[in-house]
């Protein structure tokens, strides 16, 4: 007997989006990195052209980030440069290979220590300086100071196709323009919903941002917080994109780091709750599972904080592709 | 595949007769097609439409049993491929290894871990599944010793993991009927082992590295007369348990081929990595797998592992929503902050995780809003000041704290005014827009407040 296993192809495509700039193309990136491209389903490898990767991108603090939310476990690894971000970048890319960086701008943030935007955008330059990797730009929430940064970013260091996060439904205006002004890419986020993130999506390419600069965020409910909305809203997003929906079709971006170390999962010790074992290594496969899960759903780029949380998906990712 | 409702109807009388007690035939078949009648209301319904129906209802995945008693484990009768198309019914039994050769004090220990590993998380209860005895002591009166142990100290069903029929058998003897699930069975053996597990109302494991070899194997076993089966089509890389455990489920689904219509397993090697094996894990509970066997194990991996399972196998079709009232995150007390929001799950998720973050223990009074977001009642005049001051007093709030201070969200600081003319000689306080600025709130507002 033999059987026919299904093998099931698709109209639609996934946008590529490539994250940098090399000298060749007026940067001064070390290489550029691109996502999307498949025409299958999520590491679906077996029946589907899956050109790129998923690449993970390490989060760097402006700023020393607080205790409750960037725990003991995690603060370890980076104890001696907490206030450093330019230090932490050279660490992640030196030591642990960081092939992407993440600046998330949490100092910017009126309600904390509200640093002035030339500060932010000076810590930037310093930074494209220090590394050769591209660079996400994460602003730290919403606002009309979080967009006016967030385009200073893009202006600044102009060609260094670096990436905004992120537009949201109210503030989207500014940060496509200077997406377009200084050839940047955009993150689109939307609270975990198939038609607001679709929405969005023809918002910003009506504005003339190009489909292949666009990456959506659909929010991450972290592990036990929601979680499943968010894996469902992907797996919904993914399949009408495959479906041919254009509007749909760019690659997915997912902010795991924020999710997993502030919740009480992770932060209880073992002395605390005896029963949930070592508060370090559950961190850690905390954070591994929920962005490895998220590939099942189609995540095109994880943004991460454990250095083994990070080995440990990129090993997976090594085996998946390895085809 | 389930019949829409205008396919029925054709297979009804279509007399309109009323006897089912529904107006017409169409509203009946519609009745049908979402499985909340059955057709016997009918009197009318032929043997063919009998038979048609009957056909459509039976799961594409059969229904398999394991064990017996308060922590039996039910697997299959799964229908989808996208849990958003309808939901994964019956979530991924996992079961952890205990070494037959253990020392008796170790093995008491190691079963008792696994007893006990259940937490009680957002309302409900997650546990490790069952208790997989691994065999290396090669030995089948050691193998059967250890098992009935395991039988006399654990409620759990047991997996018994051995590749030779005459350890399994030995085991099955002392354990009894309908203990749990044979592991171990390949092509060789599947005969020896249908016949323990037939005769002992044991559930089977059957295993092959082709996807086709497996199938006939699995017809040939349920025809030996195995009821409760599962077949695990092994794997290399993560890639091929992506691959098989996909196909599986597409070629069930599908119908057309046979012997495939069974949960599936997967069984997780020894000696790699403790990460890898729970990532092995992860693939299985998102990716299909009916039992995962995890062979070694660490208490750090349960809580991600269950929580996964978890939020997985919750029911998307269920609303979005929480009960209205008090809740309570960390242990408050009668000086901790209360918070204000709407019953929409996201965004009391959201809420009691930024609280927890903040480190200060807090009341949360859930208004029903019918599950919107807190802008969005608002707009629908469900979280008008007037009603959240009504519904705060009515909470019983005030009995739990001393202070007379409640904090709603930033978005809608419109309503505190009235909110003070419905609650007269309390504080209303203004919090953040968003969830993830209340630890920062915490410690610039609260606690200097108090």
């Amino acid at each position: 007997m033999s059987i026919n296993l299904p093998k099931k192809t698709w109209p639609g495509s996934i946008a590529e989006v490539t994250l940098g700039k090399t000298k060749e193309n007026g940067g001064s990136r070390g290489s550029e990195i691109v996502v999307g491209g498949q025409n299958a389903l999520p590491l679906h490898l077996f029946e589907g052209f899956i050109p790129h990767r998923p690449v993970i991108a390490f989060e760097i603090p402006d700023v020393e980030p607080p205790e409750n939310d960037w725990t003991p476990i995690v603060r370890e690894v980076y104890k001696d440069m907490l206030n450093d971000p330019v230090a932490w970048s050279k660490l992640v890319v030196e030591k642990y290979g960081a092939k992407l960086i993440c600046l998330h701008f949490i100092g910017a943030n009126p309600d904390r220590l509200d640093r002035p935007i030339a500060e932010c955008v000076g810590l930037l330059k310093e930074i494209v300086a220090a590394v050769d990797v591209p660079i996400i730009v994460q602003g730290y929430g919403t606002g009309d100071k979080n967009s006016e940064m967030l385009a200073k970013c893009a202006e600044e260091c102009r060609g260094e196709g670096i990436t905004l996060a992120s537009a949201v439904d109210e503030h989207y205006k500014t940060l496509a323009a200077a997406a377009i002004a200084y050839d940047c890419n955009l993150v689109a986020e939307t609270p975990i919903d198939v038609n607001l993130a679709k929405q969005l999506n023809i918002l910003l390419t009506d504005m003339n941002v190009p489909k292949d600069r666009i990456l959506i965020d659909p929010l991450t409910g972290g592990l036990g917080y929601g979680y499943e909305y968010t894996y469902s809203v992907m797996e919904r997003i993914r399949l009408q994109a495959l479906g041919g929906d254009v509007m749909m079709c760019m690659p997915f971006i997912n902010f795991v780091g924020q999710e997993t170390w502030k919740v009480k999962e992770v932060k209880m010790t073992a002395a605390e709750e005896p029963s949930w074992g070592s508060e370090k290594e559950r961190g850690i496969l905390w954070e591994a599972t929920t962005a490895y899960a998220l590939l099942q759903a189609g995540s095109d780029i994880l943004v991460m904080r454990h250095p083994e949380a990070i080995a440990q998906v990129e090993k997976s990712i090594d085996e998946f592709m390895s085809k | 595949m389930a019949l829409t409702g205008l396919q029925i109807y054709k297979l009804l009388p279509q007399t309109n007769c009323k006897e089912c007690g529904f107006p017409t035939c169409l509203a009946f078949a519609m009745k049908l097609a979402a499985k909340q009648v059955s057709l016997d209301l009918c009197p009318d319904a032929s043997d063919e439409a009998k038979a048609a129906l009957g056909a459509a209802s039976v799961p594409p995945i059969k229904k398999v049993s394991i064990g017996s008693g308060n922590h039996r484990v039910e697997l299959g009768e799964e229908v989808v491929l996208f849990r958003h198309d309808k939901t994964f019914y019956n979530e991924t039994a996992l079961a952890l290894g205990v070494a037959d050769d253990l020392p008796d004090e170790e093995f008491q220990r190691t079963v008792k871990t696994i007893n006990d590993a259940n937490f009680e998380r957002a309302g409900e209860n997650i546990a490790v599944s069952m208790v997989a005895l691994i065999d290396k002591s090669g030995d089948a009166a050691a193998f059967a010793a250890r098992a009935k142990t395991v039988k006399d100290t654990s409620p759990l069903p047991i997996a018994l993991v051995t590749e030779d029929p005459s350890r399994a058998a030995a085991a099955v003897e002392v354990t009894g009927e309908a203990g749990g699930v044979l592991c171990g069975a390949t092509a060789e053996t599947a005969a020896d082992f249908a016949e323990i597990a037939a005769s002992n109302k044991w559930a089977m494991v059957i295993k092959s590295n082709s996807l086709e070899e497996l199938g006939e194997l699995a017809e040939k076993t349920t025809a030996a007369g195995v009821k409760d089966l599962l077949i695990d089509p092994g794997f290399k890389t993560q890639a091929d348990i992506l691959h098989n455990q996909t196909q599986i489920r597409r070629i069930a689904l599908d119908r057309k081929e046979k012997g495939y219509g069974y949960p599936s397993a997967l069984s997780i090697q020894e000696g790699i990595d403790p990460y890898q094996a729970a990532l092995l894990v992860s693939l299985g509970v998102t990716k299909y797998a009916g039992l995962v066997i995890l062979p070694e194990w660490h208490n750090w991996q349960f809580l991600p592992l269950l929580t996964l399972r978890q939020n997985i196998y919750t029911d998307p079709q269920k609303p979005l929503q929480v009960d209205g009232g008090i809740y309570s995150v960390g242990e408050p007390n009668e000086n901790s902050p209360v918070y204000i929001s709407t019953n929409f799950s996201l965004t009391y998720f959201m809420l009691s995780s930024e609280i927890d973050g903040s480190g200060e223990a807090a009341h949360i009074v859930i208004i029903d809003a019918e599950g919107m977001s807190v802008l969005t009642a608002w707009s629908a005049g469900k979280f008008g000041g007037e009603q959240v001051g009504k519904a705060v007093l009515a909470s019983g709030i005030a009995d739990k704290i001393k202070h007379r201070h409640v904090i709603i969200p930033g978005y809608v600081a419109v309503i505190k005014g009235e909110m003070e003319d419905a609650m007269k000689g309390w504080d209303i306080m203004v919090g953040p827009q968003e969830a993830s600025d209340i630890p920062a709130y915490v410690k610039d507002v609260w606690l200097p407040l108090k």
